[in-house]
């Protein structure tokens, strides 16, 4: 019931931002999405297991998720009226990027609940289109090239996650079963045949791997975060990425522990490894200080994957790790306006003493990277931590030691650059603006939030994580 | 019959990877949706008339009309004749289009399958893989969304053949061939054309790191 409530508050309030030219009444359907956002949070969260409309269940993974995402996309809308206001944008590309805003956050969240292979894949393609509109908001060249890209790879991933559903289906066809809800693929797991898997996984994961941010379409996914609006990109960078992780280990989670699953898990392995690699090199050679941002997500999305290979231990500190990347990487898209605004350009060469020229947003930008860079106190440290401790549990010296390795080497980048930024003096002199304060107040509640998460996770949150568990162990 | 076919498909295949000519490529499209309209007209048997109507209509009026005019009409906009300097030579490209399809019958070797015909397997991962090997070797990004357009065609095909037990794939994969082309098409009627005049690949490149 409440579901559709939703649904149907949604449709109506993404026409009504679509039509909108007054920013009173945007500001009015923007406070009703977030009343309607969190009534569905806190509905899941008081009904776990729950199934309404059939096709949405909110499990343990799905709830987890959609937490996240409820968190962030109070800051996320935001964030975006500010960035609409300054410089004020055209009634229609405001009235635009609302829409398409809210109609993206509601996507990823009927994604995250879909208990049916298809659904999850409807909607995927919704945020597709959502993000395309969001990329493209500054109606540039570039801005053009950068949507032309995202809309045409995650066209063919898109095309690919289909390609795999339908081998899938013929492994349930096998069973006996026409419908492809996730738990008939659970109660399949040992009889589904080995073939349509390995084939349907193989496309489902090459597919959502544009979502998820990993080697091979990781590409079209910084080219967006770098050309979409901060704030836009701050969903981008985080949940967006979820959603490709809730849809591979939803597959993944039903083939685990056959043979496929085993040999799933080595192809998820060095794909993830294999980005890695990748990120790390252009961590340092990288210039554009957005470009790096994403990087960086593809770099925790590599850990998390990793994460997920290692056994029930792996996989929460990979949800750990995930929930936090996702508070902290949009904290720090956020805090991205600020710097634009102060250096009007995205380049490192033309930024430097930032802590001069906006002391507060400085402090704030090195705590944020502090938190990413998985330093303590950052959350992330203890979840990175328990990643290797599962590595080593199993055995794998060698991914420990390849992973730690690239992972040192991207701290080195990435502190390179925030330094420089935060410290070093700009190479030509920048004129001080006035930035409120109360801008940064939400990234340091989102910090805060990743590292109070390491260090003492709440009972409620390690219970879902470990019901989600139960999926793969 | 279906087997006819579906060897006719895997034909207009092997002409994409020496097609030259802008033109031809979308006569090989018109082709292409002629025949997957055959190809779901009988084998798709189960189906309930009204929605057998819908998807026999998809695959004549968008596959083998809409699209094909959509990008026809582009092609007249902006000028375009012919695919300039393809990265391989044409007879290296029918050599891996060859190799594709040898690949996907060998795999299908592997394949015991009785719900799924050998033929629509064959037929589909060729299309896919060719349609991926046009857009990697093309320069013209109006032919990458032919090369798009054929990827579509082969997983139209793979619905196609788990159609009659699963109804439901057959719709999605209507419904993704609608929203993909429109949106791709529609970004490219609209703007890319007008904003990148030569539509290279050359010209998408102020994205890097």
């Amino acid at each position: 019931m409440i579901t559709a409530i939703y649904l149907a508050a949604v449709v109506c309030i993404v026409i009504g931002l679509a039509f909108s030219r007054s920013t009173v009444l945007s500001d009015i359907l923007g406070v009703l999405f977030l009343g309607v956002q969190t009534m569905l949070t806190v509905h899941g969260l008081m009904n776990p297991g729950l199934t309404e409309l059939n096709y949405f269940s909110f499990d343990a993974l799905g709830l987890i998720l959609l937490l996240t995402l409820s968190i962030i996309s109070y800051p996320a809308l935001i964030h975006s009226r500010i960035y609409l206001s300054k410089p004020k944008a055209t009634a229609s590309s405001a009235a635009a990027y609302n829409a398409s805003c809210v109609l993206l956050i509601a996507a990823m969240t009927m994604g995250y609940l879909a208990n049916h292979a298809a659904v999850t894949w409807i909607f995927t393609e919704i945020t597709t289109l959502s993000a395309a509109i969001l990329i493209y908001h500054h109606r540039s060249k570039l801005a053009l090239e950068a949507t032309w890209k995202y809309v045409f790879v995650c066209a063919i991933s898109i095309c690919f996650v289909f390609v795999g559903i339908l081998f899938i289906s013929l492994a349930l066809l096998h069973d006996g079963c026409s419908e492809l809800f996730y738990s008939d693929l659970m109660a399949h797991t040992s009889t589904l045949n080995g073939f349509w898997m390995t084939l349907g996984f193989i496309f489902i994961f090459a597919g959502y791997t544009a979502k998820l941010g990993l080697f091979p379409m990781f590409t079209a996914g910084v080219d967006a975060k770098d050309k979409a609006p901060a704030p836009a990109g701050a969903l981008l960078a985080s949940a967006l990425m979820n959603l490709g992780f809730c849809g591979i280990f939803r597959i993944y989670a039903s083939i685990n522990g056959t043979p496929v699953g085993n040999w799933a898990r080595m192809l998820m392995l060095v794909t993830a490894i294999l980005t890695l690699f990748i990120a790390t090199i252009y961590m340092a050679r990288i210039s554009n200080v957005k470009r790096m941002l994403a990087y960086s997500g593809i770099e925790h999305m590599s850990v998390v994957t990793i994460g997920l290979c290692f056994g029930k231990a792996g996989f929460i500190a990979a949800m750990l790790h995930m929930v936090m990347h996702t508070f902290v990487k949009s904290g720090l898209f956020f805090h991205f306006t600020q710097i634009w605004r102060t250096y009007s350009s995205k380049m490192l060469d033309d930024m430097g003493d930032y802590l001069k020229l906006n002391p507060f947003g400085a402090l704030v930008l090195l705590f944020g990277f502090i938190s990413i860079a998985a330093v303590p106190p950052s959350g992330l440290f203890f979840s990175e931590l328990l990643v290797f401790k599962a590595m080593i549990a199993e055995g794998s010296w060698v991914v420990f030691a390849i992973s730690a390795f690239l992972l040192t080497v991207l701290l080195w980048a990435f502190a390179r650059s925030m330094f420089r930024i935060i410290f070093l003096p700009a190479a030509k002199p920048v004129e001080k603006i006035s930035i409120s304060a109360w801008e940064s107040v939400t990234q340091l509640i989102l910090f805060a939030l990743a590292a109070y998460i390491g260090f003492n996770p709440p009972a409620f949150l390690l219970d879902f994580i470990e019901q989600a568990a139960t999926m793969i162990s | 019959m279906l087997e006819t076919f579906i060897i006719i498909f895997l034909a207009t295949l092997f002409y994409l990877a020496i097609a030259n000519r802008m033109r031809n490529y979308i006569k090989l499209l018109v082709y292409q949706g002629l025949l997957l309209f055959l190809v779901a007209a009988f084998h798709l048997k189960d189906f309930n008339i009204f929605n057998l109507i819908v998807i026999l209509l998809e695959t004549i009026v968008f596959k083998a009309v809409a699209v094909p005019y959509c990008i026809e009409r582009i092609i007249r906009h902006n000028g375009i004749t012919r695919e300039t300097e393809p990265f391989l030579p044409n007879f290296v490209s029918l050599l891996i289009t060859v190799g594709i399809v040898v690949a996907s019958i060998l795999l299908s070797g592997s394949i015991d399958d009785i719900i799924l015909d050998k033929f629509f397997f064959v037929g589909a991962v060729s299309a896919i893989f060719t349609g991926l090997y046009l857009i990697v070797s093309r320069r013209k990004i109006l032919t990458h969304v032919v090369g798009y357009c054929v990827i579509e065609n082969g997983v139209f095909i793979l619905s196609l053949a788990v159609g009659n037990e699963m109804p439901a794939m057959v719709n999605l994969g209507v419904m993704l061939d609608i929203f993909a082309s429109v949106l791709i098409l529609g970004i490219f009627a609209n703007k890319i054309g007008d904003v990148f005049h030569d539509v290279d690949i050359d010209a998408l490149s102020g994205l890097k790191d």
